[in-house]
């Protein structure tokens, strides 16, 4: 199993969001659903030890988050935000401050392609992208960490439809090519639908239902929901 | 030792008359300051005094040891007045406390073992004042930035720690632009010494009959004195501060994030 939650529960502000929560995620790619303050993001940044959940247990391919070495963790599984949050300097520097951190290289032309973008983008200053480029550029970063699954946050939130459609259409020919898990979180269940072999949907901070998406594949066993 | 100015209870007096003109402007202007300059004054006259008193007996005793424990406390108290200005960082007191400390300590120190002034108390306790004062400023506008500059940027912050990066990589650009902060007034005020505005010290032995030269070198002395220690307690404080945004984990605390649910 990818992700296990077991009984968790998580505050943000003071206020618990996330109640007793229990969650099995496997391979593939997973949508949770849900209205805004249903505790989603909150679930996502559990993932990858941004967080930390006030109790309960969150394994990673069956060993408990705490005892993994959490950068390697943060490396393996990255996070895109929701808004992007680019660093100064210019699209290649953005690219490569993952893989710079522990010195390795990357091809940036490579990248960008891959969140496509067009190549010639990698000399561009960050700060005058588009909102749509920029999520691509946050999109194009955390591959160059050369993960193994992708937490992505509302990734086309910001994003008009069409620019959508692209990054939908980007996502989906990752999963066929990279083999890449993905775990979305959106409050659009029809992106969900679109995009998900399976759906948790996420209300008032409780899982209560998990719907298998129209993509089935052989590892879309029903995840175990509370 | 003879005064070199006679001054008593009527002149200090007299100098409120300007106090006075500044009051009835601000009630003329609805600027409703005149409280905060009641309290201003009446704090500095009280403050000012009892600090007068401790000083002569410090100067009477000639205890170092006495002289450590006064700047020692000038340190405390100048940690908890600057906390407050540093309200969004998690923990504040104990990095000020350092960072006062070790200004005063590193300051004072080289000045004695460079021979600049002998150790006796006439020197040090003001010297040590002026240190752990101006030291106190610079480290909570440099403490204050820092947690503005965190709140405002947690966005950034946590996308560096989703790429894997350190608590210390990801706050690393917003640590320069605290230092810079804490450390930049005196820069320029140091730059238009003499120009736009005469030293306090300058002015206090021109007042008190010294050669102009000889104020000159002591002001010399003491600026570079506190471009040194302003230096020290801005760096040590944000560099000791810095940690408390972070669980051991490298993740951003709540108090400074305010991230969608």
């Amino acid at each position: 199993m990818l992700f296990e939650l077991e009984r968790v529960r998580a505050s943000r502000g003071g206020a618990e969001v996330l109640h007793d929560v229990s969650l099995a995620l496997p391979e593939g790619s997973t949508c949770i659903a849900g209205s805004s303050g249903s505790g989603k993001s909150t679930l996502l940044r559990l993932l990858n030890r941004l967080a930390e959940p006030d109790s309960g247990r969150v394994a990673y391919r069956g060993r408990e988050l705490a005892s993994l070495e959490v950068l390697a963790l943060r490396r393996e599984v990255a996070l895109v935000p929701q808004l992007p949050a680019l660093l100064p300097g210019t699209i290649a520097d953005n690219v490569g401050f993952g893989p710079g951190l522990v010195d390795r290289d990357v091809e940036v032309a490579v990248l960008l392609d891959l969140a496509g973008l067009p190549t010639a983008f990698a000399e561009r200053d960050a700060d005058r992208l588009s909102t749509g480029e920029q999520q691509r550029v946050m999109l194009a970063r955390a591959l160059a960490l050369e993960p193994r699954v992708l937490l992505l946050d509302e990734p086309t939130s910001a994003l008009d439809e069409r620019t959508r459609d692209h990054v939908e259409e980007t996502l989906k020919e990752l999963r066929r090519r990279l083999g890449i898990s993905l775990v979305l979180v959106t409050h659009d269940f029809a992106q969900a639908e679109r995009l998900a072999e399976r759906v948790v949907r996420l209300e008032g901070g409780r899982a209560i239902v998990a719907d298998p998406g129209p993509e089935r594949t052989s590892v879309s066993t029903p995840p175990a929901v509370r | 030792m003879t005064p070199a100015l006679d001054i008593g209870f009527a002149e200090v007096g007299a100098a409120l008359g300007l106090v006075a003109v500044a009051v009835l402007v601000s009630l003329w202007q609805r600027m409703r300051l005149e409280g905060d300059i009641a309290v201003a004054v009446a704090r500095s006259f009280v403050q000012l005094t009892a600090v007068g008193f401790v000083i002569q007996l410090v100067f009477e005793q000639d205890d170092l040891l006495l002289v450590v424990a006064l700047i020692a406390g000038m340190a405390v108290f100048g940690a908890f007045t600057a906390r407050r200005r540093a309200a969004s960082v998690p923990v504040a007191f104990a990095p000020l406390l350092v960072a006062l400390l070790l200004a005063g300590a590193a300051t004072l120190g080289l000045l004695v073992a460079l021979g600049v002034f002998s150790a006796e108390p006439r020197y040090l306790v003001p010297l040590g004042g002026m240190v752990v004062g101006n030291s106190m400023t610079a480290a909570a506008v440099a403490l204050s930035r820092l947690g503005d500059e965190v709140t405002g940027s947690w966005r950034e912050i946590e996308a560096t720690l989703a790429l894997g990066a350190t608590a210390g990589q990801a706050i690393r650009p917003i640590l320069r632009r605290s230092l810079r902060s804490g450390v930049i007034p005196l820069i320029d005020s140091t730059k238009t010494t003499g120009v736009i505005f005469f030293p306090g010290i300058m002015v206090g032995l021109l007042v008190a009959g010294a050669a102009p030269l000889d104020a000159v070198r002591l002001q010399l002395i003491i600026l570079y004195m506190l471009l040194g220690s302003v230096t020290i307690s801005s760096v040590t404080a944000v560099m000791l501060a810095q940690r408390s945004f972070f669980t051991p984990a490298h993740q951003l605390r709540e108090v400074a994030a305010r991230v969608a649910t």
